[in-house]
C-alpha cells in the first residue's frame, strides 16, 4: 500500500508531516527516506514469513506423510483432539486479523484513537485463544493425550481397539500435534507481544499517516499466525470423524 | 580510468591528511562488539570463521595421521568418529556456509551497490552473536558430551543407537540456522531496496547475483534442516520414534528432510565462490566478462535446481527406481547452468591481457578444481555408477573438489581481491602466490589418490583399511600436510601486511567495481556522497580503448 493513498490529507499538510517524522521517529541512517525505510521494513517481513512457511512447511510435511502411512491410528487419535475448542478459536483467529486490518486502516487515515483501540482488540483476542488453547490442553493432560509423559497404551487397546503396533503411531500423531499447536502458540505469544508494543507506541502518538510500517509489518505478522492455525485446524481435528458425543467436558 | 560514478569531483582525492575510516573511527573492544557497521560485521566474522577453520583443519590432521597406516593405531574407533564429526560439523556448518556470505559479502555488498548499509544493521550484529553462541555452544557439546554421528545425523542411528546425547549439538546447530537465516533475510531486502540510483539489476556485479540465489537458498532450506533437527531432538528426548521404523516412524523421511536442506546447502557452499571468480577473472583479464546474463542467470539456475536433486544422496536407502531415475535426470541438469559458467569464464580469459597476481592464481585454480569436482559429480549423479560408489573415497574426493577446491580456492581468491580494500594494505606479492601454488598441488596431491581409493572399494568413515590401499592413503596424507602448509602461510603473510604492509590506495587492481571507487579502508558511511550508476560492472575494454588511442 502506497503512503500516497493517505486519503484526506491535503500536499502541503503531507509535507509537513513528512518533515516533522523525519526528525521524530529517526530516519535510519542506511535508508534515503521514510518510503524506502517502509518498502525496507515491509519487504523484510515477507520473506520472514516465507521462512516461516518452511519451518511449519517440513511439520505439515511430515504429518502429511506419516498420515498416509497410518491412516487408521491418526483418524483415531484425531478424534480424541477437542474440535469444539479448536473450530472456536478458529473463529477468535480470523476475527483478530479482521482488527489488525482495521487497526492499518485506522494507521493510514490516521485515526490515533481508533487505531489504539483495534490493537488492543487484536491482542485480546490473542489473549483469548491462549486461554481456550490453555484450556484445551489441560483437558488433553486430563485424558491421558501427552505423547511420552502421560499416556496410557492400555487405554488406546482396550477402549479404542488399537492394534498394539499402533500404539506408537498415535504417540506420533499426538507428537505432532503438541508440536505444532505448540510452535504456534508460541508465535502467537510472540504476536501479542508486539501487537501490544505497537498499541504503547500509537498511544505515544509514534504513528502517522506517513510513518506506520511497524503496524502494518505487525499485521503481517499476525496474519501469518492465522493463516497457520487455519492450516492447523482440518490437518489435525478433522482428520477424525467427529460426532455430537466427543464433547470432552 | 573509467569511472562508474556520473561526477568525476566525488572521487576521492590521494588523501593527504588520514580521514576517517571504518577501523579508526572508534577503539577499543566495546566498539567492536556493539558495532553495526556491515564493515566491522565482516571483521569480526573473519576472526571467527578463521578460528573454526583452524579446529575442524585440526581434527582431520588427526584423521589423516590416523589413515597412515591400515590398521590405524593412532587413535580408538571411537575418537576416531568424534574426529570425522567434528571436522564434518564445523567445517560445513560454521566454516563453508557462512564464510563468503559473511565475510565478504557483508564486506562488499553494500560497497558494490552504493549503499550505506545493509538493509537491518542490529539483525546483522544479531546474526554474529547467534553465530558464536551457536559455534561456542556446538563445541562445548561435541567435546563435552561427544557425537560421532557424522555431520549427517542419520536416524535412527543418531536418534536410538548413538551412545552418545546427541541433542546439545543439535541445538547449537539449530541456532547456527537461525544466524544463516537472517544473514540471507538481509542480503535480499538490501539487494533489493538499497541499490544506488541508476544500478539496475543488470548493471549488478555477478558477485552481487550469486549472494542473492544464495540468500534464497538459506531462507528456503535452512528452516527444513532446523525443524528436522527439532524432530531429532524430540524423539531423543520423548523416546517417541517420529523416524524409528519401530515405532511406526520412517528413517527415510529424515533423510529427505536432511537432504532438502543440505543439497542445496552444497550450492550455497559453492555459489558465493562463483561470485568472486566472476570478479576476478574479468579484473585480472582485463576484460569485460563474457555471457554477463548467463552467468548472472545459472546462478538462479544452480538455486533452482538445487532444490529438485536431494535424493540422488539417498539412491541406495531404498527409494523406489522411478524417483531414483527422476532425480538422476535432474541432477545432470545441475551440470547445465555449472558449465554455462565455466564455459563463459574461459571464454572471458580467451584474448585477455592476463596478469598472475594472487587472486587470479586462485582464481584459475578454483575454475580448473570446480571442474574436475564438477564432472566426478556427473558419475555420482548415474545410477549405476552410484551404486558401486557410494559412501566410498570416490565421494569424500568429489564433495572436496568442490568445496576446498571450489568454495575455499574462491574464498582465498576473494580475500587476497578485496584484503587491500578491507585493510588498506598490500601484502607480498612472492609469498601469497607461493602459497596459492603451494594449496593447489597439495590439494591435488591429497584428493586424487582417494578418487582412486574409492573406486577400488575404500569405504568412508572407515578407522582401519586393507593394507592394499596404504600407497593411496599415504600419498594422501602427504598433501593433506603440504595443503596444511598453505592454508598457514596466509595467516603469515596477511597479519605482516596489515602492521607494515604498504598503503594499497583506493584502486590498487584498478578494478571497475563501486567498491573500488571509495577509500581503502572504506569510511564508515561508505561513500561521501550516494554514487550514481552509469555503466555496467565489467567495462574493462572501455579502459583499453581509452589507453589505445
Amino acid at each position: 500500500m502506497s503512503l500516497d493513498q493517505a486519503s484526506t490529507w491535503t500536499p502541503a499538510e503531507r509535507d509537513e508531516l513528512q518533515h516533522t517524522s523525519l526528525v521524530r521517529h529517526r530516519l535510519e541512517e542506511q535508508f534515503r527516506d521514510l518510503e524506502q525505510q517502509h518498502e525496507v521494513a515491509s519487504l523484510g517481513m515477507w520473506i520472514f514469513l516465507a521462512t516461516e512457511v518452511m519451518f511449519f512447511g517440513t511439520l505439515f510435511v511430515g504429518l502429511g506423510v506419516y498420515t498416509y502411512m497410518h491412516h487408521e491410528a491418526f483418524v483415531k487419535a484425531s478424534e480424541k483432539l477437542n474440535w469444539l475448542i479448536g473450530g472456536t478459536n478458529t473463529v477468535v483467529l480470523l476475527i483478530s486479523s479482521l482488527m489488525i486490518v482495521l487497526a492499518v486502516h485506522s494507521a493510514r487515515v490516521g485515526n490515533q484513537r481508533h487505531l489504539v483501540m483495534f490493537l488492543a482488540l487484536t491482542a485480546l483476542l490473542g489473549v483469548c485463544f491462549l486461554c481456550l488453547k490453555g484450556v484445551e490442553y489441560y483437558i488433553d493432560w486430563r485424558e491421558n493425550l501427552i505423547p511420552g509423559w502421560k499416556f496410557d497404551a492400555e487405554e488406546w487397546i482396550q477402549r479404542d481397539h488399537l492394534r498394539p503396533e499402533q500404539v506408537p503411531q498415535v504417540q506420533l500423531f499426538l507428537l505432532f500435534y503438541w508440536t505444532m499447536t505448540g510452535l504456534h502458540a508460541l508465535h502467537v505469544i510472540l504476536g501479542i507481544g508486539a501487537v501490544l508494543a505497537m498499541a504503547l507506541l500509537a498511544r505515544r502518538g509514534r504513528f502517522s499517516p506517513v510513518y506506520y510500517s511497524p503496524v502494518d509489518v505487525t499485521a503481517l505478522y499476525w496474519h501469518f499466525v492465522d493463516i497457520v492455525w487455519i492450516f492447523l485446524l482440518p490437518m489435525l481435528y478433522l482428520t477424525g470423524t467427529h460426532t455430537g458425543a466427543d464433547f470432552h467436558f | 580510468m573509467s569511472t562508474l560514478i556520473a561526477e568525476p569531483s566525488q572521487l576521492p582525492a590521494p588523501a593527504e591528511e588520514p580521514r576517517p575510516n571504518y577501523p579508526n573511527v572508534a577503539y577499543g573492544l566495546i566498539s567492536w562488539l556493539l558495532t553495526r557497521d556491515h564493515k566491522r560485521i565482516a571483521i569480526l566474522y573473519l576472526l571467527t570463521v578463521t578460528a573454526m577453520f583452524f579446529i575442524g583443519g585440526g581434527a582431520v590432521t588427526i584423521v589423516r595421521l590416523n589413515l597412515m597406516t591400515p590398521e590405524g593405531g593412532l587413535v580408538e574407533a571411537d575418537t576416531y568418529n568424534r574426529l570425522f564429526t567434528i571436522h564434518g560439523v564445523i567445517m560445513v556448518f560454521f566454516f563453508l556456509v557462512p564464510v563468503v556470505p559473511t565475510v565478504l559479502g557483508n564486506f562488499c555488498i553494500p560497497l558494490m551497490i552504493g549503499a550505506k548499509d545493509l538493509a537491518f544493521p542490529r539483525i546483522n550484529l544479531a546474526s554474529w552473536y547467534l553465530f558464536v553462541v551457536a559455534a561456542g555452544w556446538t563445541l562445548y557439546a561435541i567435546l563435552a558430551d561427544g557425537l560421532d554421528t557424522g555431520w549427517t545425523f542419520y536416524t535412527p542411528y543418531s536418534s536410538q543407537s548413538t551412545h552418545y546425547n546427541v541433542a546439545p549439538a543439535l541445538v547449537g546447530i539449530v541456532i547456527s540456522g537461525f544466524s544463516s537465516i537472517f544473514t540471507g533475510l538481509n542480503f535480499i531486502v538490501t539487494i533489493h531496496r538499497l541499490r544506488a540510483p541508476g544500478l539496475t539489476w543488470w548493471r549488478l556485479p555477478i558477485f552481487v547475483w550469486t549472494i542473492y540465489a544464495t540468500s534464497f537458498i538459506f531462507l528456503l532450506a535452512v528452516p527444513v534442516l532446523a525443524m528436522a533437527l527439532i524432530l531429532v531432538i524430540l524423539e531423543r528426548l520423548l523416546r517417541i520414534g517420529v523416524f524409528d521404523p519401530a515405532l511406526g516412524g520412517d528413517p527415510l523421511l529424515f533423510q529427505h528432510l536432511f537432504w532438502f536442506y543440505s543439497h542445496p546447502a552444497v550450492y550455497i557452499m559453492i555459489l558465493p565462490g562463483m561470485g568472486v571468480v566472476s570478479e576476478v577473472i574479468p579484473c585480472f583479464a582485463r576484460k569485460q566478462i563474457f555471457g554477463y546474463t548467463f552467468v548472472a542467470l545459472a546462478s538462479f539456475g544452480i538455486a533452482c535446481l538445487g532444490f529438485l536433486v536431494w535424493a540422488h544422496h539417498m539412491f541406495v536407502a531404498g527409494i523406489s527406481v522411478y524417483s531414483a531415475m527422476i532425480f538422476s535426470s535432474l541432477s545432470y541438469l545441475v551440470a547445465v547452468p555449472s558449465a554455462i559458467k565455466v564455459f563463459n569464464w574461459t571464454a572471458t580469459l580467451y584474448k585477455g591481457s592476463i596478469s598472475f597476481q594472487a587472486p587470479m592464481l586462485f582464481a584459475l585454480g578454483f575454475v580448473c578444481l570446480f571442474t574436475a569436482g564438477g564432472l566426478t559429480g556427473l558419475f555420482l549423479a548415474a545410477l549405476g555408477m552410484d551404486m558401486h560408489v557410494h559412501d566410498t573415497y570416490f565421494v569424500i574426493a568429489h564433495f572436496h573438489f568442490i568445496m576446498v577446491g571450489g568454495m575455499v580456492m574462491g574464498y582465498m581468491s576473494g580475500l587476497h581481491y578485496w584484503w587491500p580494500k578491507i585493510t588498506g594494505r598490500l601484502y607480498s606479492e612472492w609469498w601469497s602466490k607461493l602459497a596459492a601454488i603451494i594449496i593447489f598441488v597439495g590439494f591435488f596431491l591429497t584428493f586424487l589418490p582417494q578418487f582412486v581409493l574409492g573406486y577400488n572399494g575404500m569405504p568412508r568413515r572407515y578407522h582401519r583399511y586393507v593394507p592394499e590401499f596404504q600407497v593411496w592413503n599415504v600419498l594422501s596424507s602427504a598433501g593433506a600436510s603440504i595443503l596444511g602448509v598453505g592454508y598457514l602461510l596466509p595467516l603469515f603473510y596477511f597479519l605482516y601486511s596489515f602492521w607494515f604492509g604498504p598503503k594499497a590506495g583506493p584502486n590498487p587492481w584498478q578494478a571497475t567495481g563501486l567498491e573500488w571507487q571509495t577509500p581503502s579502508p572504506p569510511p564508515p558511511e561508505n561513500f561521501d556522497r550516494t554514487p550514481v550508476v552509469v555503466r555496467g560492472p565489467y567495462e574493462y575494454h572501455l579502459e583499453k580503448a581509452q589507453n589505445e588511442p
